[in-house]
């Protein structure tokens, strides 16, 4: 059973579109995270699901239930918000009951919502204190507990942990992930953040110009990206392309100047036909060095022309076919600029995509 | 089931909450506009018409007769020489003051933000705190200080006065401009070796130009509807509009002539009202500036 | 300090203080030295000339006693109070109307706002016309067939100072309305969300969550508001000059009286010490909170 379905959705302010055409459909108890550069319309779509914004086009159903034209408060949803929007003049326990009271819901009843929320979020011993007098991660925890107290079974979160430092940020990330663990309900969250993506979705949207790129598991996000965008936004640093020809052949083979690579073990959608021109997309962490390259599928020598030491690993810019190519060694190798280095990797690793269209082939 | 909801909300093309809303909105409008409206009917019409006693009627014979009146004869007190006397005293008095109270308060927002030095900020504090304390307090002593100074009851007067008191809010305002401004262009203009004068001619000045104009717009306002500072310290000859058209109106002598008074009334009113008509963004924008205190 | 460089000490940044030199005249000589002037002549017995014959607290006996600062205490007051709650409570209804997506929203905002445009004398004698009994809405609305309609506030001694009170308003709701409406559009608007998805309804988060939140814009709105009306003069003059009598004096015509017209220095340096008063009674608890928080944090 689909918890949330969106048809054919559109969104227009006059002559600009900002969503278009979109489909969406979301299980029940599912993690969904909509991620994407800013201005791509995942928090306008999130909105349009909260019923914050009047939709031009299309449908939305939550639990089966028709909701377009419904006000917010009777979509069933929770929803958390980067700035908190807490009530300021309020005290905690003020800001969870504010909703409940006007509701008309019973006192006992408000009362016995805010202790399990508070006690399940930990925030019972500032209850009584207002907002300012909060860190911005117990501000977060208040906010997600005035979602909680509605008890509903949807919760949108509208990049709730962006404000946050980045050390809070990894806390209250797992803290959200063991909530939904806990609760089971469906969450839609929207973020800019890739890691935070990867950590807590079941699945992820990625969206670019209103339109759904991807949607995915992070797995297969991450390593059948569909598309150029979708493979160049995931991954940090983010994957090599290299511009060439893929020509048909057991196996096919990806050729540009002089290198030429075969592509064995790569899954096409279809077998290339004749010569198709590409986008060889290898992702830095994939590239293997010294007695690993050995075994690759694939190796060749490449020239250092400038290291990044990061601690951990080191960062080396290079270049294949007179084109930039970025690789990761064990920080603790010891390079110098113009050495040359074998590298490897196993073309499965790639991805491959039409040099027009830039889909996956 | 009528229809599946399907794309945006079903709006009432008429609800009855946006109804009430511009309803009410209109009623304001109107009570706001009323008095201007009975200001310029009122100095169309005849005197004869006047007295059948509907203020909110439209002329039924158009005259320009109280215009011209109250522009070239109407009589304060001894003379009779209209408000065009009074009109070219107020420009002759809100200009250099305008200049004057605009030069030294860009001066002092921009030492205050950029040369701070020991105890500014504390002259800054006074001067804000001042601009509290009502004229009656220090009027006085500043007869006495014109006095001294020799230019009590000339136009220097007046101008030495407008430029006291357009000090502390002016001073502000130029201050929180010129702070927001980033201060890595003067920091660039010291290294390149521009003194004080240096860099507020050729790299501050060129970038302000929206404060100045709200500060222009809101001195020539404010210093042409001055009343007080006019009658006290400009002497009779020099009496600003203002005070001309008060003594125009509220002369005890004779048959009040209501559209002379009108006519006389939007004259005076006519300079702030076109700035402001024709300025309404910077207008605003120099009341929320003046607002944010500190 | 440099200590051991004293000369250096006022030389650093010397175009910036002879820059300075009017802002520090101002607010030493102009702020501080006329107030004390005025407070410390207070206690004399000048009469049109400044006198250093100290009679201790006579004036002040003498003005308290006087009906006619007493009336003018009382206007004020009434003045004070009403333009307050009614500049404010129209000005933020005002501001909320024009905040709901409003079509000519400017037309509007333009309207409401010239009477703050003009000068106060022009207010007074455009009220004073409206308001008369004789020819102005009384004589009108008498035309309409309402033949013993009664609206006349201004040739009243009981009521003058509401007529007053109409044309202050009139001229002041504007400047409070732009105020709110900047800081009602400063209010997250993410808030309004929340409190969308909560379910509450408009108008109760305008008074239990947003006006609460706009305190600080309230407060600064209230004080110029406040520090206006202390210096309400030529609207007086303008529009009833005092009368009918005295009826419509205000303390800011009653010292200017004394100052220029009765030549009594004393009685009006003492009225006006109670103006400063007053004012410091409005603004150093203002002062206190605005810098007092700000130094705290």
């Amino acid at each position: 059973m689909n918890s949330i379905e969106i048809r054919d959705l559109a969104l227009r302010f006059g002559q600009t579109t900002v969503l278009n055409n979109l489909d969406l459909d979301i299980g029940e108890g599912e993690f969904l995270v909509l991620l994407g550069s800013s201005g791509c319309g995942k928090s306008t779509l999130l909105n349009c699901i909260a019923g914050l914004l009047d939709i031009s086009e299309g449908q939305i159903f939550i639990n089966n239930k028709n909701v377009t034209w419904e006000e917010p408060k009777d979509r069933g949803i929770g929803m958390v918000f980067q700035s908190y929007a807490l009530y300021p003049q309020m005290t905690v326990y003020g800001n969870l009951a504010f909703g409940l009271k006007n509701a008309g819901i019973p006192k006992e009843e408000i009362e016995k919502r805010i202790a399990k929320a508070a006690d399940m979020l930990q925030i019972e011993p500032f209850l009584q204190r207002k907002p300012a007098a909060l860190s911005g991660g117990q501000r977060q925890r208040v906010a997600i507990g005035r979602a909680l107290v509605r008890d509903v079974d949807v919760f949108l979160f509208d990049e709730p942990l962006s404000n946050l430092d980045a050390k809070l940020r990894t806390e209250l990330r797992v803290e959200i992930k063991q909530l939904h663990q806990r609760l089971g309900n469906t969450m839609i969250y929207v973020t800019h953040d890739q890691i935070e993506a990867m950590t807590l979705a079941d699945r992820i949207a990625i969206m670019k110009g209103g339109k759904i790129q991807q949607l995915d598991t992070p797995a297969n996000i991450y390593n059948r990206p569909q598309n150029k965008y979708v493979a160049g936004f995931i991954g940090s640093p983010s994957m090599n392309f290299i511009k060439g020809t893929v020509s048909e052949g057991k196996p096919p083979v990806f050729r540009s100047g002089e290198v030429e690579i075969p592509l064995s073990g790569y899954e096409f959608a279809s077998q290339p036909i004749g010569e198709t021109p590409v986008w060889f997309g290898i992702r830095p962490e994939h590239v293997v060095h010294g007695d690993a390259a050995a075994d690759a599928p694939f190796k060749t020598t490449v020239k250092v022309d400038v290291f990044e030491p990061m601690g951990s690993d080191t960062q080396v810019w290079s270049k294949i076919a007179d084109q930039t190519f970025r690789f990761r060694i064990d920080g603790r190798v010891q390079i110098a600029n113009g050495d040359v280095i074998e590298v490897g990797f196993d073309p499965h690793c790639a991805s491959l995509f039409n040099l027009e269209s830039e889909l996956r082939l | 089931m009528l229809k599946e909801p399907k794309g945006p909300r079903p709006r009432k093309v008429i609800a009855p909450g946006r109804i009430m809303l511009y309803t009410a909105l209109a009623f304001a409008a109107l009570y706001y506009a009323l008095p201007l409206y009975v200001m310029l009917v009122t100095s169309l019409k005849g005197m004869p018409e006047i007295r059948m006693g509907n203020i909110f009627a439209p002329p039924m014979e158009v005259t320009f007769a109280p215009w011209i009146k109250a522009w070239d004869s109407a009589c304060t007190g001894l003379y009779c020489e209209g408000l065009k006397v009074g009109f070219w005293n107020s420009v002759k008095i809100t200009v250099p003051s305008v200049i004057a109270s605009i030069a030294i308060a860009s001066i002092n927002g921009y030492a205050l933000v950029n040369w701070r030095f020991k105890g500014s900020e504390v002259f800054f504090g006074i001067l804000i705190f001042g601009s509290f304390i009502p004229y009656q307090v220090m009027l006085y002593p500043l007869v006495i200080i014109t006095r001294e100074m020799g230019i009590f009851g000339s136009l220097w007067a007046v101008i030495f006065i407008h430029t006291i008191f357009g000090m502390p809010l002016l001073t502000l305002i130029f201050r929180n401009y010129f702070a927001a401004l980033p201060q890595e262009l003067f920091k660039a203009a010291r290294v390149d070796g521009s003194g004080f004068w240096g860099i507020y001619w050729k790299v501050l000045l060129p970038m302000s130009t929206p404060i100045f104009v709200v500060a222009v717009i809101l001195q020539v306002t404010g210093i042409w509807n001055d009343f007080l500072f006019g009658i006290v310290f400009a002497g009779v000859k020099n009496f600003p509009m203002t005070v001309q058209l008060n003594n125009i109106v509220n002369t005890t002598m004779g048959v009040k002539e209501y559209n002379v008074n009108m006519a006389a009334t939007i004259l005076t009113a006519s300079v702030p009202l076109v700035i402001y008509f024709l300025s309404g963004r910077y207008f605003v924008r120099g009341i929320a500036a003046g607002a944010v205190k500190g | 300090m440099s200590a051991g460089q004293p000369k250096v000490f006022w030389l650093r940044n010397f175009p910036a203080k002879i820059a300075a030199i009017p802002m520090i005249l101002t607010s030493l000589v102009v702020f501080i030295g006329c107030s004390i002037w005025t407070v410390v002549y207070s206690f004399t017995s000048s009469r049109s000339l400044p006198t250093t014959d100290f009679v201790g607290f006579q004036q002040y006996e003498r003005l308290f006693g006087s009906s006619r600062w007493n009336i003018a205490v009382e206007n004020i007051a009434i003045y004070g109070v009403f333009t307050i709650v009614f500049a404010l409570t129209i000005g933020f209804i005002l501001a909320a109307f024009l905040d709901q997506k409003i079509r000519f929203e400017s037309v509007f905002r333009t309207i409401y706002l010239y009477p703050y445009a003009m000068s106060f004398i022009v207010t007074g004698v455009v009220w004073q016309w409206v308001l008369n009994p004789t020819l102005g809405i009384q004589e009108t609305v008498r035309q309409l067939g309402f033949e013993n309609f009664e609206f006349d506030l201004i040739s009243n001694r009981d009521t003058v100072i509401y007529a007053i009170l109409i044309a202050g308003v009139w001229q002041i709701t504007g400047f409070a309305m732009v105020l709110l409406l900047a800081g009602l559009r400063a209010v997250d608007n993410q808030i309004w969300k929340a409190s969308r998805v909560d379910g509450i309804p408009a108008w109760k988060t305008y008074i239990q969550v947003v006006i609460p939140m706009m305190r600080g814009v309230f407060v600064t709105a209230l004080v110029i508001v406040a520090s206006g009306i202390v210096k309400l003069y030529d609207l007086v003059v303008a529009m009833t000059n005092g009368g009918p009598g005295n009826a419509s004096d205000v303390p800011a015509r009653y010292v200017y009286s004394w100052l220029f017209e009765r030549a009594n220095l004393g009685q009006a340096m003492a009225a006006s010490t109670m103006m400063l008063i007053t004012v410091l009674i409005i603004l150093i608890p203002w002062f206190y909170m605005e810098y007092g928080r700000k130094n705290k944090n």
